[in-house]
């Protein structure tokens, strides 16, 4: 076993962070072919029931099993949070590159419009988006996306200004290599790890988002299941049954609690710093 | 330092007019017909037309755009489609609830964060440590509106301290209004608390680490000084910045609070514009509530130029 792995497992935070991942990327996968009853089996008789044998965490005001539709909505969950990190990343250096890269007065316009989208949490621009387009999943994708488009295209840019001058940049360049190539094969792999590590730690902000969006009716809709929208409803029987609502919040507290352990052991990892 | 505080506010105006530019291009330019949005299906081709004619849709963009900046900039956001009233008018109708919410909340946020993240830096890597990184980690976890809920399960369906939402207005009294803006403003404030407990905590360990504060201490003085003095003030520098990007958030986390407990604030009247389609409303408040994030990351920013020396003649 290398050295990073055997502490990577001796280290509590990432070992915890990671199990419960993993539990959560087996039981998204599951919930494709398996789920315990049928997330959307309805039954007029079994309506708003507590927790049972047969009902692990209760029904719904459709009589429909929570546990069934918690489970369900975890793929809906990790398929936002990856989609969404992923355009953030992609936009975020590509503006980055531009602007470290070219420099100038692009850098100076691009800088300002990633100070200008900082003006917009996910919420507003899930708000604006709403306005013109019908909501759905694929506006929570693109506004948590935005949001997360300046804190990558300003890490990347950094790097940039850091490494442009460094001598391996300019032997590149002296030896003929196209403006392209340098950027791709010499500049932006040094200029991952920090990348990954963001991207590590977006991810659970990202899933607590999507839970919100949902919840303002302006993410994922009926009938995809999403535990913001499970909330949504809970709200109107929380006095009739509580646990409605205990369940789903219950689980997006586990999924982002596990991946932020998972975010800050992989940095005490990889962080060169730190060690 | 005038021609850095005058470059900062070169920028600032600079992102406002972008986040104009990014409403804008939302709302006018990618739905292709706003009048036809707003119409929807119903709407007969001649309506449209009258729709489309009144709100200037049938000019060039570039003329629109301008048109609709310059009325901005001297406060007129349009006229709401839903309650014929001037946009503004209603942004402002609605501050008396937001406003305090997001004081209220960001009060509990820094009241909270501050001790707790300079305690846990003071008892690094003993139990009051462990205990309050464990706590803020649940903190992050926890989804605000989820914690609005279980504050709404527990104090006034279970125990019936406070109402379960609803706003009565200010003239009911300060008693009244506050009690309905105190549990969102706990759920809001105490969420965002946890992040910022983490940025003390570390921003403090970094400056316990730095050899004026081994002086200090060598010199003898009590750690009470050591703290209040000469840590604690240099230790704020950075969580300043991290107060500012939490006070953006705070707004943003409004809009989700005010919807838990049915508060008449900026974010239900925006939600209520979308569900009507009435899209002058939602480009102001979304104008609004943007602009007043940048303008917080501005002042932070002025804030700590003023507060750290070492940056002011940049």
């Amino acid at each position: 076993m290398s050295r990073l792995s055997r502490r990577a497992l001796h280290h509590a935070t990432f070992a915890l962070g990671a199990a419960i991942t993993t539990l959560l990327v087996l039981t998204a996968a599951a919930s494709f072919v398996w789920t315990p009853t049928d997330p959307l089996a309805m039954s007029i008789a079994a309506r708003l029931e507590g927790p049972s044998a047969a009902h692990p965490f209760g029904t719904d005001q459709f009589g429909r099993d929570i546990l069934a539709r918690v489970i369900a909505g975890t793929h809906t969950s990790i398929a936002v949070g990856v989609i969404a990190v992923g355009i953030g990343a992609v936009v975020g250096v590509l503006i980055g590159i531009l602007s470290g890269y070219v420099g100038g007065w692009l850098d100076e316009a691009l800088m300002r419009l990633i100070d200008a989208i900082q003006g917009f949490p996910a919420i507003l621009s899930a708000l604006l988006f709403s306005a013109v387009f019908t909501p759905g999943i694929a506006i929570s994708m693109v506004a948590i996306g935005i949001a997360f488009v300046p804190i990558f295209a300003r890490l990347t840019r950094g790097s940039f200004l850091e490494l442009r001058d460094r001598e391996f940049v300019l032997a590149a360049q002296a030896l003929g290599a196209s403006a392209p190539r340098v950027v791709t094969c010499h500049v932006l792999p040094n200029t991952l790890p920090p990348l990954i590590i963001q991207a590590t730690t977006s991810f659970p902000v990202a899933v607590l988002a999507e839970a919100a969006l949902a919840y303002l009716g302006l993410g994922t809709q009926p009938p995809y299941p999403s535990w913001g929208l499970m909330l949504k409803d809970a709200q109107n029987f929380l006095s009739m049954s509580p646990w409605f609502a205990l369940f789903p919040g219950g689980a997006i507290a586990l999924t982002v609690l596990g991946l932020n352990l998972l975010g800050d052991g992989l940095r005490d990892l990889l962080d060169p710093k730190t060690t | 330092m005038r021609r850095y505080v005058l470059r900062r506010v070169a920028a600032f105006v600079a992102t406002l007019f972008a986040v104009s530019l990014l409403v804008f291009v939302v709302v006018r330019v990618l739905p292709g017909d706003p009048a036809l949005l707003i119409m929807g299906t119903q709407g007969s081709p001649e309506a449209t037309a009258r729709l489309r004619h009144a709100m200037g849709l049938d000019r060039p963009l570039l003329v629109q755009y301008v048109d609709w900046l310059g009325r901005a900039l001297r406060g007129d956001l349009g006229v709401s489609i839903q309650y014929d009233l001037p946009v503004s008018r209603l942004i402002v109708s609605r501050l008396p609830v937001t406003l305090p919410l997001a004081l209220l909340a960001a009060l509990f946020m820094t009241l909270t964060a501050l001790p707790f993240g300079l305690y846990a830096a003071t008892r690094r890597g003993r139990a009051g440590d462990y205990l309050t990184m464990i706590v803020s980690q649940l903190g992050i976890a926890v989804p605000s509106f989820w914690s609005g809920l279980l504050l709404i399960l527990l104090f006034s369906v279970r125990l019936g301290w406070v109402p379960s939402g609803g706003f009565e207005g200010w003239s009911q009294g300060l008693g009244p209004a506050l009690q309905s803006l105190l549990l969102p403003a706990l759920a809001l404030g105490f969420f965002q608390a946890a992040v910022l407990i983490r940025a003390t905590r570390s921003a403090v360990l970094e400056v316990l680490g730095e050899d004026y504060v081994r002086t200090a201490r060598a010199k003898g003085l009590s750690e009470r000084r050591v703290i209040g003095r000469h840590t604690f003030r240099n230790a704020m520098i950075p969580v300043l910045t991290v107060t500012g990007v939490q006070l953006g958030q705070l707004i943003a986390g409004s809009i989700v609070l005010e919807s838990v407990f049915a508060l008449p604030g900026l974010g239900r009247l925006a939600l209520g514009a979308i569900a009507a389609r009435d899209l002058p409303v939602v480009q102001g408040v979304t104008l609004f509530m943007a602009s007043a994030i940048i303008a917080i990351n501005f002042v932070v920013d002025l804030a700590y130029t003023f507060l750290d020396p070492r940056i002011r003649y940049e």
